[in-house]
């Protein structure tokens, strides 16, 4: 259990692993999330289910390298066990019947929670356009897999060394101004991307589910430390979402709550790199 | 001849300007004279009050005597008859409103220190002697326990005992619930709880952490799997918020998670593990409960200057332990009493500055037998803080109840079972401790744990 039985890098930063875990396979859906620690000190972090497969009995993550932690899990290896693997948590994603033409957005490592959603939509017949974007070229992960269940792909870059150049949110708007009408606009990246999309899609009045990844510890509900504000409500994002209704999402307060503690997350990275360079040097 | 001191043999502590910077045990426990001296004043009294004043009946002044006598194994396991978590409960039962507190001593002078011997009886095992637990024969039945809190850890080893094939499901990396992640190291070393956890396994208890039933494996999964009755003993995890303006500016903690990451993810241990949490110069936490006084001392202990209590009502009401109150104002904490928030005041960052509160004072008795703290008009101030901790109660976590057709439960959350067995509307699912009573104690757990386990045991005998 736990096993690492595939790893592939997609970018500089972000990696995809293959996990066994045949009872969660079983049990997850699009939407959904796994806590992950790497070692036995290690902190809890939390990464969507991008793919699972009931019969091979394997779970599939994607994540960027941005501080300790997912560094941490990077340098394992196939073969190596991931010390805690826990989950499916969160709710679903829910569609209604009426859902027939999808726009789903996708930002830099968000088009890994956006797949499986996209994914099970395209089995259900419905209709999808997707934009998919990234920093440059080398950034723009999934491209095939995407493609493969989507109408019409476009890929926007902001230096644009791949499709178009500029923001996603630019070929949302086209998109809209032609004339496309979308039932739902799925918008998962990062918050401020997730932001500008709400900000265009309210005021065509599009419902727009985004997907919220603040901080969190146990994903289960007891730590209330996952909270953002949806509608005036307080809600805990690791049992009332992650998914939400973006046009009542507070965002400001969201990427507020995102930066606590970025000074601290500097200095265990920092203290992690210099390690790993004495290690290296000692063993090297 | 029976010790006559109207007072207990004091407890060794470490200065409280010490260890208020340390996460070390802050009462030391009795050395052997001193268990002695403190068990003769116990007068054995024939009718035994203090017996019943106990949740599990812990044959009281059975094992006292064979502290007086200088048989400290025979005292282990006397109380080990009734009580299966001796060091744990001997360090933080609410002695005062249970066994002591009916105490014949206690009429004049202080009662016997009940707690503390059996907290030395249990220490004292731990220390001398080698625990020869072996697992029992199995009679090849298959039970489930969730959660791995007081209450199912004793439903386990009851279990066990009897030869069933017991397994918990834990939801937490760590079993041991509050008891691993609330309660702190400085009043309940993670230590004694991983022993009688390490025990509970060579009786043949199975653990899986990690298992989040209701998303993982629903109870209805259980069954199909083979397990012939399930222990529900999930606990009341849901932090309650106050519901005031600022509640969500960055240094509002509910006080699970500030607990949490101190004690289960060690972040006094930052960044060699690498869960960090902020404490700030100057804390307020809101409540006056032992989960209250937990959190504040905790917070001194990671270096704040100021911590304040603030409580709505007065000292008298406050629901906390007294050792606890009185060890809180030992190490410098701030009582800001008949006192409530009304807003948390951030800055330009969204970082907390600030929290308004105003005074209240004391009105008629309400429901819950306590003075109704009424607002004083005009009272607003502002207590200068960049942490609010909120630890103003818990209730009992939702995925269960709501992944499980047929489970009844309270409006408010608490799974209903029949008290005599703990059986709930479900056939053979039983439920106890904190998720059917709301947050209550370690020995309430415990001891319902243990009746479950009689009643499966029964359930199961008869099927
Ligand atoms: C429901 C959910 C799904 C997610 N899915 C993915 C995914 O599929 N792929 C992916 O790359 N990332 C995902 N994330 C974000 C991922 O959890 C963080 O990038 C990771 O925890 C960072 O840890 P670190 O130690 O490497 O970085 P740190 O240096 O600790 O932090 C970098 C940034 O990551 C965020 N972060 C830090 N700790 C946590 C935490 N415990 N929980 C959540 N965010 C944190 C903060 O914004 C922080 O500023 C998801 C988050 C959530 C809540
Ligand atoms: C900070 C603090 C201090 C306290 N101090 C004292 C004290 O001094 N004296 C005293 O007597 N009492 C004290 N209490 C109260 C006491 O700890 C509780 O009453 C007692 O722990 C309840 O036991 P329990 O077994 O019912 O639940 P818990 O101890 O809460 O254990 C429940 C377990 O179930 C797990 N779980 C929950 N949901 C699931 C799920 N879906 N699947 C799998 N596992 C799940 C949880 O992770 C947890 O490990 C304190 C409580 C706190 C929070
Ligand atoms: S278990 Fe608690 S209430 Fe019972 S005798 Fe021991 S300390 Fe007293
Ligand atoms: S009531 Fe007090 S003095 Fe009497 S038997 Fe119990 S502990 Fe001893
Ligand atoms: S992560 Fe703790 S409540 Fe959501």
């Amino acid at each position: 259990m736990n096993e690492i039985l595939e790893k592939k890098q997609l970018n500089p930063t972000v990696k995809l692993m293959v996990i066994n875990s045949p009872l969660m396979a079983k049990k997850a859906k699009p939407g959904q999330f796994v806590i992950v620690r790497v070692d036995e000190k290690g902190e809890r972090i939390p990464l969507t289910i991008a793919d699972y497969d009931g019969e091979k009995g394997t779970v599939t993550i994607i994540f960027q390298e941005v501080g300790m932690s997912t560094k941490k899990l990077g340098t394992l290896d196939v073969g190596d066990k991931l010390h805690d693997f826990v989950g499916p948590l969160g709710k679903p994603v829910e569609f209604s019947k009426d859902t027939k033409r999808v726009l789903a957005i996708g930002g830099g490592v968000g088009v890994a929670p956006l797949y499986p959603k996209v994914k099970m939509l395209n089995k259900n017949g419905v209709s999808i356009d997707s934009i998919i974007g990234g920093r440059s070229a080398e950034y723009v992960i999934l491209e095939d897999e995407m493609r493969a269940v989507s109408d019409n792909l476009y890929i926007t870059t902001d230096d644009g060394s791949k499709g178009r150049k500029g923001f996603v949110t630019d070929v949302l708007k086209e998109l809209i101004e032609k004339g496309n009408k979308y039932d739902e606009v799925i918008a998962i990246g990062p918050l401020i991307m997730m932001k500008m999309v709400c900000n265009i899609t309210r005021e065509y009045n599009i419902p727009t589910m985004v997907s919220m990844n603040p901080i969190m510890i146990d994903g289960t509900g007891m730590c209330g430390g996952c909270r953002v504000t949806v509608g005036g409500e307080t809600k805990f994002a690791c049992v009332d979402g992650p998914a939400f209704d973006g046009l009542q999402v507070d965002f400001d307060e969201a990427m507020r709550r995102q930066n606590m503690y970025k000074d601290m997350e500097k200095k265990a990275l920092e203290q992690y790199e210099h390690e790993c360079k004495l290690g290296g040097i000692l063993n090297g | 001849m029976a010790n006559m001191s109207l007072k207990k043999v004091q407890m060794p502590e470490q200065d409280p300007n010490v260890r208020n910077k340390n996460f070390k045990e802050v009462a030391l426990g009795y050395e052997e004279n001193m268990a002695v001296e403190e068990a003769e004043r116990c007068i054995q009294c024939k009718n035994q009050p203090c017996v019943s004043g106990c949740p599990v009946h812990v044959q009281i002044p059975d094992f006292i005597k064979q502290i007086a006598n200088r048989n400290f194994e025979e005292a282990y396991q006397k109380i080990k008859e009734t009580n299966n978590l001796p060091a744990v409960c001997g360090r933080v039962c609410p002695q005062e409103n249970q066994c002591e507190s009916v105490c014949t001593r206690g009429k004049k002078g202080e009662p016997v220190a009940i707690g503390r011997l059996e907290r030395f009886a249990a220490d004292w095992y731990m220390k001398n002697k080698e625990d020869k637990v072996e697992a029992p024969k199995k009679i090849g039945r298959k039970v489930a326990v969730i959660g791995s809190g007081p209450a199912g850890l004793s439903c386990a080893g009851d279990l066990a005992k009897m030869g069933y094939d017991t397994t918990i499901f834990e939801a937490f990396h760590t079993p041991g619930g509050v008891l691993m992640y609330g309660i702190p190291e400085f009043r309940l070393p993670k230590e004694i709880v991983q022993k009688e956890i390490d025990s509970l396994k060579k009786l043949g208890v199975k653990i899986e952490t990690n298992m989040v039933i209701g998303k993982i494996l629903t109870i209805d999964d259980l069954f199909e799997m083979g397990y012939e009755a399930v222990f529900i003993g999930t606990g009341a995890g849901l932090p309650k918020f106050m519901g005031i303006p600022g509640e969500n500016l960055n240094g509002v903690y509910s006080a699970n998670e500030f607990l949490t990451r101190i004690n289960l993810m060690k972040a006094y241990d930052f960044p060699n593990n690498p869960t960090p949490v902020k404490v700030g110069k100057k804390v307020a936490v809101v409540g006056g409960g032992n989960v209250a006084m937990d959190a504040a001392r905790s917070a001194k202990r990671m270096g704040a200057d100021e911590v304040y209590i603030v409580y709505r009502r007065s000292e008298e009401e406050m629901p906390a332990r007294l050792e606890e109150i009185h060890h809180a104002k030992e190490e410098g904490i701030i009582f800001k009493l008949l006192t409530n928030p009304v807003r948390v005041i951030g800055d330009e960052s969204g970082n907390v500055k600030g929290i308004e509160c105003v005074n209240m004072v004391l009105g008629e008795v309400d429901q819950s037998g306590r003075r109704r703290p009424i607002e004083e008009k005009g009272s607003e101030h502002v207590i200068e803080v960049d942490t609010v901790i909120i630890a103003i109660g818990q209730s009992p976590n939702p995925l269960i109840t709501s992944t499980t057709e047929g489970l009844e439960k309270q409006k408010w959350g608490g799974i209903i079972v029949n008290e005599d067995t703990l059986e709930t509307s479900r056939k053979g699912v039983f439920a106890g401790g904190d998720a059917v009573t709301g947050a209550a104690t370690v020995i309430l757990a415990m001891g319902a744990g243990k009746k479950a386990a009689a009643s499966i045991h029964k359930f199961l005998s008869e099927k």
